[in-house]
């Protein structure tokens, strides 16, 4: 049994924190119909710039507010490269995260791993640390479900302002935004920052929580938050009481639980990446023979 | 539009040179219907004027402001467009009153600010009572779910919401049931009439363009063939327009 709760404590742990990931490419990638790559560069951006931040001393809040603004950085580079240059939506991505690569390395001063077991995290400081003392264990994973609730919340709030509805006009039929008198691109922009920097803030996260930056982090997190995305739309989204960026919220965890168990029972830890690449084609798959047959369009983001 | 020029394709095989200095002036608050064969310029005139397409050479202005060269969102400001496809006009996913904010606050800044006001809600249904197509008790619902001729006339109102210098109507009833197309040309001849607005209606559909309107242009490969204002329009019966259509359809080769 304390094996099961462990379990399901490192489960619910590391999906609200991935699960802020995945709130990001379903801006990008439901709302914006924009499927964006740079995800896979712009999470080990965050956890490095993180590190490198905590090493040198800064508040570990003030590490998230930073990483997100790189991250929102990086997603507004892979924009320019979309709008502006007319580069295709997968390569403007691809660009962008084999450009960060060499950013993150700049970031970490060359080395892989950035170790700050030692230094204050939002783990092991302030509020995170008086949670740990209040709720043992739990204390991360509720600090997680925290970040995330902030992040669930602010998005869908965006999502219903005057400028979240362009966004998601700018998605579904980009020439309204223009006979509205603006430019979709710009609209693009935003919501690519939005997604990347909600990326980063995960990778950040993630990063403290282990107390540790790994440049190699980000490898496979486009197929881990798509995934998410489509496991939680296609699972959740048609129960109305559910917003959409819930239903992501609650896809992550159950990817995340699928992970797991497949460890448990035994998969050797060397298949971990093409466990991911299966489940993510069983889940667009499955999401082809749904009943309502009407794809990503379906999901309403959110229901006012 | 002064002494347009646009060739298409320039220097291939497919060259073809479409207007050699074309000339073309709408009155303010004139309505105007053209017509035409396939190829004859009608729509490369609509996408000129909404910036969708830039001439080789000339002028083009709306009210006085010169529009060659404007991108096409700048352009959208002051000139509104229906098009042919009714998914073209409005948002799918989004509500009837998504749809219908977003129209209402063209021209303003997009912030930060709540993107539905629930203080607005009753003025929508009152304009959308006016288009009696039963739209005022779908404002929750996706617009994806509207038959094509609600969806239609709601692209008009969304159009005509905020104040326009010129109204470009690009065949808005060609892909409509024959009910819907008569409903929808009936609203547009209302909402035009009530708001003064100067239209420029490109159409197939030859009654249409004898039956509304102040004034009536036929086109025929870059040029303006018959132009009948007022009066002269009213004279004109849908007969002596076949036959000129006839005419100009047997010059470019085509059998009757």
């Amino acid at each position: 049994m304390d094996i099961f709760l462990g379990l399901a404590n490192n489960v619910l742990t590391e999906g609200l924190i991935y699960a802020v990931m995945a709130i990001g490419v379903y801006v990008t990638y439901s709302v914006l119909n924009f499927p964006d790559l740079s995800v896979d560069g712009t999470f080990p951006l965050g956890a490095c710039v993180t590190g490198a931040l905590i090493l040198r001393g800064a508040n570990p809040l003030a590490a998230c507010l930073v990483s997100f603004l790189c991250g929102a950085a990086a997603g507004c580079a892979t924009g320019l490269l979309h709008v502006r240059l007319h580069i295709t939506d997968l390569l403007s991505g691809i660009l962008v995260m084999t450009g960060l690569w060499s950013v993150n390395l700049a970031v970490t001063g060359g080395t892989a791993v950035l170790a700050y077991f030692k230094d204050p995290t939002i783990f092991n400081s302030g509020f995170g640390a008086a949670l740990a003392t209040a709720a043992g264990d739990w204390g991360p994973a509720l600090l997680a479900l925290l970040c995330c609730a902030a992040v669930k919340l602010a998005v869908d709030l965006y999502l219903r302002t005057k400028s979240g509805l362009l966004l998601r006009a700018a998605g579904d039929n980009p020439q309204y935004v223009v006979s509205l008198g603006k430019n979709p691109g710009n609209m693009k922009i935003l919501g690519l920052m939005i997604g990347n920097g909600c990326t980063a803030l995960a990778g950040s996260v993630l990063s403290q929580q282990s107390g540790s930056a790994n440049i190699y982090s980000g490898t496979g997190m486009v197929v881990m938050a798509l995934a998410s995305v489509i496991i939680g739309t296609s699972l959740f989204g048609r129960l109305k009481a559910l917003r959409a960026t819930s239903a992501v919220v609650l896809g992550t965890i159950v990817y995340k639980a699928c992970l797991v168990a497949a460890m448990q029972l035994g998969l050797p830890t060397n298949y971990l990446k093409l466990l991911m690449a299966v489940l993510f084609t069983v889940a667009l798959v499955l999401r082809q023979a749904a009943p309502s047959g009407r794809g990503k369009k379906h999901v309403d983001p959110t229901k006012i | 539009m002064r002494h347009i020029c646009k060739t298409f394709n320039p220097g291939t095989v497919s060259e073809v040179p479409l207007f050699r200095d074309f000339n073309l002036t709408l009155r303010r608050g004139s309505f105007a219907a053209v017509v035409g064969s396939n190829g004859s310029g009608k729509t490369t005139i609509l996408n000129i004027l909404c910036g969708s397409v830039t001439p080789d050479s000339g002028e083009a202005a709306v009210a006085g402001q010169e529009i060659v060269g404007m991108p096409e969102y700048r352009i959208s400001r002051f000139v509104g467009r229906v098009f042919q496809d009714p998914a073209a006009g409005t948002c799918p996913a989004l509500t009837v009153l998504e749809n219908l904010s977003l129209a209402d606050n063209k021209g303003k800044r997009f912030g930060l600010s709540g993107g539905v006001s629930r203080k607005r809600t009753d003025f929508y249904r009152s304009q959308l009572e006016l288009l009696k197509l039963g739209l005022e008790d779908k404002l929750d619902l996706p617009v994806a779910s509207l038959s094509g001729g609600q969806r239609q006339a709601l692209a008009l109102l969304i159009c005509v919401m905020t104040p326009i210098k010129l109204l470009i109507l690009d065949e808005h009833t060609a892909a409509l049931d024959p009910k819907s197309s008569e409903t929808v040309m009936e609203l547009t001849d209302r909402i035009v009439r009530e708001k003064r607005l100067t239209v420029l209606m490109v159409t197939h559909n030859l009654k249409y363009a004898v039956g509304y309107g102040d004034r009536l242009l036929m086109m025929h490969r870059g040029r303006i063939v018959l132009d009948a204002e007022g009066e002269a329009k009213r004279a004109l019966g849908i007969r002596s327009l076949t036959e000129k259509f006839d005419e100009i359809s047997l010059e470019a080769g085509n059998s009757v």
